[in-house]
């Protein structure tokens, strides 16, 4: 005699949790495959609406197992195989990879996703924001947010239906047709809502304030700045342009490039155009110095400065470009300075030692060395919790 | 729907008529009727109603549901839990033939959980309640604020990485140290006969002590940084693998007992000829074999009945040889001893050898000197024979290294995989070094790892 569970009706959905769980680690995922693909040149300069391919790998579950590349195993056929009979080859098109790599293809489940740039860089930025923004006093920047209940009217979208004012109505309406709810509740009849009882929040659009804003991007474009160096310094700016854009509304940004001499040029000049001639960084600093004081009164602006550079300075203007930094960092919000290093060897010109000087909390340095590092880079400019130390 | 309750339990007064006169000892049956969602649930679960929660069950379900909706996957049709009394689980959808069929194939499965050997450990009487108690344990971590679900998940991730590194066959009983000595030393010298005086007199230093492979065990027992919570965690993992492993080592008996019962029961229960014709057509799907893979429903169904015997075109004799298999044996020792060249041949087995990406056939069952080899192989990969086995060599006693060993047969490790498996058991080994002696290429190697840092050497020394 067995016993039999009738089917419940009732449905359970026990492992929901573990799946919700499961898609947060494989979001996560993506989140790291961006940046890889980010860092790519082929994005530089392109539209928020390209649309990039992402890799996704399936969440594996390790533990020791055999290889896949080598080995036997057994099988049932039809009967007929045939010693020596190849059964499969895929050796040819197979890639060459080299031994650490091997067996990435065994069993797994790759697939692409596409999504847009602003998509990724919207996944990527997720937890950045830009530090420290204090609440200026004037000149608030403004965004606009649908917030503010101004009253109720008769028409409207379902998602703003007020379910008091409606039951209200329609208790009125009750109450004037003399039906006793007492009763209704004991009888089969019933008293449904009516058209005239619906009843709608009217929002008005309100303004929320923001604080303002100005980025000031300074490029070293010396001679000493080759082709990589810029390639990194240019990405190291686009993502933060990206970010600026995706997050904040009105946010003015300022480009300065400059080699012994500086001067401000348009974004399309900033990141497309190259030129040469020595280094002068301090020419650099005098001019975003002046661009603050002629546009933007620190007490009214947020002034964050990132300055990219190889840091082959004049040693005659180590001294003039670290009093116009020291300056920068007295008006600005967070003054970044990240050096670029692509190449491993022992560098002997660098501003790094020089900026250790600089005691102020808001100053930050750290070095660069290759695309991969663009995006710590940027994470560690834009984190909350700073210290002043420098990375690799 | 074309049944309700009733009909199926008037079926199975029938059924279990049949099994009991055939001589079929099993727990008392429970069948709970669920949609293809419930199923894919308990699937992914294992088939536990209660289990704790882990984002590799999520990934589970998700798999299995959506194999299932792009048609690539059937379902299970049938799910059975080794427990007392035991619980199966009937899929609404299928038609009465169908559920016929499952109930008959459960008492199957019913009748080996209750007389194999190999689960005479497992506890059924307390394994619902068991499963729920971890459950219900780990989410009391979960829920303690200085631990968290992250805190949990992080000791969960590196315990199943390692999870299938118990001792595999629990009819074996593992000797503590101190015990292997005193054996060795009780024999040290004994008996000796007259060419012995030849050879070299054994001394004491000789002995050396069997190699444990209970990984998890041995880090409960020696890792000195883990805390309580986290031994218990590792504990739980290693009690449900110990749970499910017998059922891991007797697939193939498993499936092919089931299917042999359901066969002779159905046969003896006198379908209606419409139903038959359906049951008739269900078998051969369920034991179809898998051209290019292994189907173990075939490969066993096929062993049992020709143990059994042939009686005439449709069915067969119980011949109670049987009954003695199904309790002493696992899929190793079954196939090693049952599975004959005829059978291989038709089963149309045959051996082959991978080199990357290309797949030749390398031995056939119809080969007098080849077919050893195909069924040697055969073996090599089943059950847990397709996981690695990782002994512990002991712990170094500079800088307190973790020293593993690969027991290399022929089958080399994933690299990759290595690395990562390594680094989750850094996680539970706090950190200090982990080494793993393997081969690779012919060169006996050490792989490394501590604190992110992945090396493989070739050996000089240990």
């Amino acid at each position: 005699m067995a016993i039999f569970k009738e089917f419940s009706k009732q449905k359970r959905d026990r492992s929901v949790a573990d799946r919700q769980r499961h898609k947060e680690l494989v979001k996560d995922k993506i989140k790291k495959g961006i940046s890889d693909v980010i860092a790519n040149e082929s994005i530089i300069g392109q539209s928020k609406d390209k649309k990039i391919k992402v890799p996704i790998r399936g969440l594996k579950e390790y533990r020791f197992v055999y290889g896949s590349n080598k080995g036997k195993g057994v099988a049932q056929g039809t009967g007929k195989e045939q010693k020596g009979q190849v059964i499969q080859d895929q050796s040819a098109p197979q890639k060459g990879k080299g031994k650490g790599e091997a067996g990435e293809d065994a069993g797994e489940d790759i697939y692409e996703t596409e999504i847009s740039l602003e998509e990724a860089v919207e996944l990527m930025f997720e937890d950045l924001e830009l530090p420290d923004m204090d609440q200026k006093k004037y000149f608030q920047s403004e965004t606009e947010v649908l917030r503010k209940l101004v009253g109720y009217q008769k028409k409207g979208i379902r998602a703003r239906l007020s379910k008091r004012k409606t039951m209200m109505n329609r208790i009125k309406r009750m109450k004037a047709k003399g039906v006793d709810s007492a009763a209704l509740k004991n009888s089969d009849e019933t008293f449904p809502f009516h058209n005239d009882d619906l009843v709608y929040r009217r929002l008005q659009v309100d303004v929320e304030e923001h604080s303002n804003a100005v980025i000031l991007c300074l490029m070293d474009t010396s001679g000493s700045m080759d082709q990589t160096k810029k390639y990194l310094a240019r990405s190291f700016y686009f993502m933060l342009y990206t970010f600026l854009q995706s997050r904040y509304e009105n946010t003015e940004i300022v480009f300065i490039a400059h080699h012994t001499e500086a001067k401000e040029v348009t974004e399309d000049e900033f990141f497309h155009k190259g030129e040469s001639g020595g280094t002068k960084i301090s020419s650099a600093y005098i001019k975003a110095l002046d661009i603050i004081e002629d546009r933007f009164n620190p007490a009214l602006w947020n002034i964050y400065a990132f300055h990219c550079s190889d840091g082959d300075n004049f040693a005659s203007d180590n001294k003039a470009a670290i009093e116009a930094a020291e300056k920068l960092t007295q008006v600005c919000n967070l003054f970044g300075y990240g050096e670029i290093k692509p190449d491993m060897g022992y560098s002997w010109s660098t501003m790094l030692d020089e900026f250790k000087k600089i005691q102020e909390e808001n100053f930050v340095s750290l070095r660069m060395r290759s695309k991969e590092s663009v995006w710590p880079a940027l994470k560690k400019f834009l984190n909350k919790d700073r210290s002043n130390t420098m990375m690799d | 729907m074309d049944w309700s309750l009733d009909d199926l339990a008037r079926w199975n007064d029938k059924i279990e008529e049949i099994a009991q006169e055939c001589g079929l000892d099993y727990y008392p049956q429970e069948f709970e009727v669920c949609d293809y969602h419930d199923m894919i649930g308990y699937q992914s679960y294992v088939g536990m109603p209660s289990r704790y929660p882990h984002w590799s069950f999520g990934k589970s379900f998700e798999k299995q549901n959506t194999l299932y909706k792009m048609g690539a996957q059937g379902l299970a049709y049938e799910m059975v839990i080794n427990s007392d009394p035991c619980l199966a689980y009937l899929m609404i959808d299928n038609p009465l033939s169908m559920q016929i069929l499952v109930m008959a194939h459960v008492y199957g499965h019913n009748d080996f959980f209750k007389n194999n050997i190999n689960f005479s450990h497992t506890k059924p009487e307390f394994v619902l309640e068991n499963f729920k108690l971890h459950a219900d344990r780990i989410r009391s971590y979960i829920e303690t604020p200085s631990i968290g679900y992250k805190g949990v998940e992080r000791i969960l991730d590196a315990a199943h990485a390692i999870s299938f590194h118990v001792d595999r066959n629990q009819r074996i009983v593992r000797l503590s140290e101190e015990e292997q000595k005193s054996h060795y030393y009780g024999a040290l010298n004994k008996d000796r006969s007259y060419w012995d005086e030849l050879k070299k007199e054994e001394t004491e230093e000789e002995f050396i002590p069997s190699l444990s492979e209970d990984l998890i065990l041995f880090l409960i027992e020696n890792s000195r940084f883990l805390e309580d919570w986290e031994k218990d965690i590792l504990n739980i993992v290693r009690e449900e693998t110990l749970y499910f492993l017998p059922q891991m080592e007797t697939k193939i008996m498993n499936e092919g007992w089931a299917s042999f019962w359901h066969y002779t029961i159905l046969h003896k229960l006198k379908l209606p000829p419409s139903m038959h014709v359906d049951f008739i057509r269900s078998h051969n799907q369920v034991i179809r074999p898998h051209v290019g893979g292994l189907n173990p429903y075939h490969i066993g169904f096929n062993i049992m009945a020709h143990l059994a015997g042939k009686k005439d075109m449709f069915e067969y004799e119980i011949n109670p040889q049987i009954f003695e298999v199904r309790a002493v044996d696992r899929d190793v020792s079954f196939l090693r001893r049952f599975l004959t060249r005829e059978l291989m041949e038709e089963l149309g087995l045959f051996e082959y050898q991978r080199n990357h990406g290309k797949i030749s056939v390398s031995n056939i069952s119809d080969d007098m000197k080849g077919w050893k080899e195909v069924r040697d192989t055969l073996i090599a990969q089943t059950g847990t024979g397709s996981i690695p086995i990782i002994k512990v060599k002991g712990i170094a006693p500079i800088n307190n290294t973790l020293q593993l060993v690969h027991e290399f047969d022929g089958r080399e490790l994933e690299l990759s995989y290595v690395h990562k498996t390594m680094q989750h058991i850094g996680t539970l080994w706090s950190d200090f070094p982990v080494k793993l002696e393997t081969n690779i290429e012919g060169n006996k190697v050490i792989c490394c790892y501590q604190k992110g840092e992945f090396t493989v050497e070739t050996d000089s020394e240990f």
